[in-house]
């Protein structure tokens, strides 16, 4: 395989809180342009390897690579600014800006001090908040403040806080948690048509919408990998139905 | 979009009336119905509300809740006093004449200097024979000592109580610091008998007047341009950090420097007002520098709403006049009610004075409007039944 078929490299990562392996050799590679998900029950380390990867915690051992960087000993802005972001899993907007701040609060420009103070809001800037509401089906909620949105609106404003950002790579902890089922296809439809120029890795526990949107699954079970590939085999795997699906 | 976008012009021009009516009251008003003493008084509250601008700044906005600002409110005001000090000291040579006094103290030297046996001007002392080192001294020295602390502090992710105890220390160190070393401060006495400022007799009643004007005009300025800031985008990512911190993190800023720049910010406003103190009221004394000074501006802000620039004013001068009148009564019941008004605004309203205004403002204007109206047809009829 050549390498720059690969967006992000997560090559035996672990990491171990006073013993405990949270994440446990683990190896990812998520394809550039592509929606890879990560599945496994409730515990099973998958917040804990986004934290890894956006410089939240730091590995005991292994390797994370973006492009050229070596994201273990990165900041976690430094990270950002490479072009590698995140959704928490609990939707994390500020509340008291609306919906219009929190897009240009997340616009790439500015991100010092002093270039925050001398800040314009410009044409530019108006434009492309505008493009991004579209996309994160908001536009009519641009001057509601953010803790008015549905919990769904919360988890599309925050990726369209990533959008913003101009991101090669999007991590989200479950985007769908809390969605309607309308919400979830809507979602499905932003994430295929986000996919095309930028890679997604994503969390989730809703099957369905696992099923619509991956192109590769990694299933985590107690920190470690054991099943990876197509959704259609990873479903058929046995280790899988009896930790996972089974239940 | 039409419609929303005029929505943010009202909440402007909103900002605008409140501002004009605190220009007034402090323009117009107070020295119209206050005799000087009460103006010069008011002048000293007024130059205790730089502290609380600067809070709402750090704490309201970025989340960062100092008890320590009276420490950069004392600094900047030793650092004025230095200057008035020093000038005062060459007055008393000239006034005395070189050959009588040169027998009993060192000539240009602060009289305190002389008790504690020092015979020539410590160097620290050197940038203040200069009238403009000393103003950039008033904004840079505690600055400096702001951004010290906070490099110290926020780069280690320190925050919440943690910050707050951190500065309640500062408090306890420099008001040590102030009064032991008594040969370069003043001691417990701080530095007193400041009569002049750039051969200007501050004592006179004119004088008074003028520095009200000077104090007044100030911290209008200031607040002006403390919402320039806070509407900018840095404003935003305060509010940001202070709700949502993680959030802004992994957004790609570097939380902490924002931290560091509101809390020097907010440490230069208040060394403002410590300032303009000195010069209206002519002494600085370690007993500002301390503790319960600082706890006192965080409770202007909190009853005058922590978030809102001209709120804090009017939190500042309810809680300074209600301590001079009922202190002097009741000096124990004034802490009890002190205690009491600020747990009760910070249970049953956190955005103090300026959200119950937001919230039953527009009801009372209602309610005014309805009264007016009938006090109108009351006195049309009146008129009509005199007919
Ligand atoms: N900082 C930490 N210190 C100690 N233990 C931790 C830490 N962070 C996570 N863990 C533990 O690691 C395990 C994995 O947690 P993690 O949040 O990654 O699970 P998850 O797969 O995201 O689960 P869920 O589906 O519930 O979100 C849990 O047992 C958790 O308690
Ligand atoms: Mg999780």
């Amino acid at each position: 395989m050549s390498s720059t078929d690969y967006a992000l490299y997560i090559e035996n990562l672990t990491v171990s809180f006073d013993g405990f392996k949270a994440v446990d050799d683990v190896s990812i590679y998520v394809e550039k342009g592509t929606v890879h998900v990560v599945i496994g029950p409730n515990g099973a380390g998958k917040t804990t390897l986004l934290d890894l990867v956006c410089g939240k915690t730091k590995p005991t051992a292994g390797k994370i690579k973006f492009d050229d960087y070596d994201l273990t000993t990165m900041h976690e802005q430094d990270i950002v600014q490479a072009g590698v972001g995140r959704k928490f899993q609990t939707p994390s907007i500020y509340p008291s800006l609306t919906v219009f701040e929190n897009l240009e609060v997340s616009y790439p420009k500015g991100r010092g001090v002093w270039g925050a103070l001398g800040f314009k809001r410009d044409q530019e800037v108006i434009d492309r908040i505008h493009e991004v509401a579209d996309m994160i089906y908001l536009s009519d909620k641009l001057q509601t403040p953010g803790e008015l949105l549905s919990h769904g609106q919360k988890q599309w404003l925050e990726i369209g806080m990533l959008l913003i950002a101009d991101l090669q790579m999007i991590l989200l902890d479950e985007p769908v948690a809390g969605m309607s089922v309308v919400e979830r296809k809507q979602t499905a439809d932003l994430l295929r048509k986000i996919s095309q120029n930028r890679s997604i890795l994503v969390i989730e526990h809703d099957m369905n919408f696992v099923r619509e949107i991956a192109h590769r699954v990694n299933v985590m079970h107690q920190g470690k990998v054991i099943a990876e590939g197509s959704m259609e085999t990873v479903e058929k795997n046995e280790k899988v139905i009896e930790v996972y699906l089974g239940h | 979009m039409k419609l929303l976008e005029s929505g943010v012009v009202s909440e402007n021009r909103k900002h605008i009336i409140s501002f004009i009516i605190l220009a007034a009251t402090l323009l117009l008003v107070f020295p119209l119905v206050f005799d000087i003493f009460r103006l010069n008084l008011v002048a000293k509250y007024l130059s205790l509300a730089f502290a609380a601008v600067g809070l709402v700044i750090c704490w309201g906005h970025g989340g960062i809740l100092s008890l320590g600002q009276g420490v950069f409110w004392g600094l900047g005001g030793y650092c004025l006093a230095a200057f008035l000090k020093l000038e005062a000291a060459v007055n008393i040579a000239n006034e005395a004449g070189t050959d009588q006094i040169k027998a009993l103290t060192t000539v240009g030297l602060p009289d305190f200097m002389d008790w504690n046996q020092i015979t020539e001007l410590p160097y620290i002392w050197y940038p203040f024979k200069s009238f403009p080192i000393t103003l950039i001294c008033v904004l840079i020295v505690p600055g400096i000592v702001a951004f010290i602390i906070g490099l110290a502090i926020f780069k280690r992710r320190v925050s919440g109580v943690y910050f707050a105890i951190i500065t309640q220390a500062l408090c306890w160190i420099m008001e040590i610091l102030f009064v032991t070393r008594q040969g370069w401060t003043g001691g417990i006495n701080g530095i007193t008998d400041l009569r002049t400022c750039l051969g200007w007799d501050i004592r006179t009643q004119a004088a008074q007047y003028t520095l009200y004007f000077l104090t007044a005009g100030l911290l209008l300025a200031v607040i002006l341009f403390s919402k320039k800031i806070l509407s900018s985008k840095l404003g935003q990512l305060l509010v940001a950090i202070r709700d949502m911190e993680d959030r802004v993190r992994f957004s790609g800023y570097d939380v902490s420097n924002f931290k560091i720049f509101s809390f020097c910010l907010a440490a230069m406003i208040s060394a403002v007002g410590g300032a303009l103190f000195v010069l209206n009221v002519g002494f600085m004394s370690p007993k500002l520098v301390t503790i319960a000074p600082s706890i006192y501006m965080v409770i202007f802000c909190a009853l005058g709403g922590r978030e809102s620039l001209i709120g804090v004013v009017y939190g500042t001068l309810i809680v300074c006049f209600g301590r001079t009148y009922f202190s002097e009564q009741f000096p124990e019941l004034w802490m009890f009610l002190m205690g009491g008004i600020f747990i009760v605004v910070t249970v049953a309203c956190p955005k103090g004075l300026a959200g119950l205004f937001e919230s039953h403002g527009a009801k009372a204007l209602a309610f005014l409007k309805k009264f007016l109206k009938i006090e109108n047809l009351a006195s049309k009829d009146k008129k009509e039944v005199e007919a």
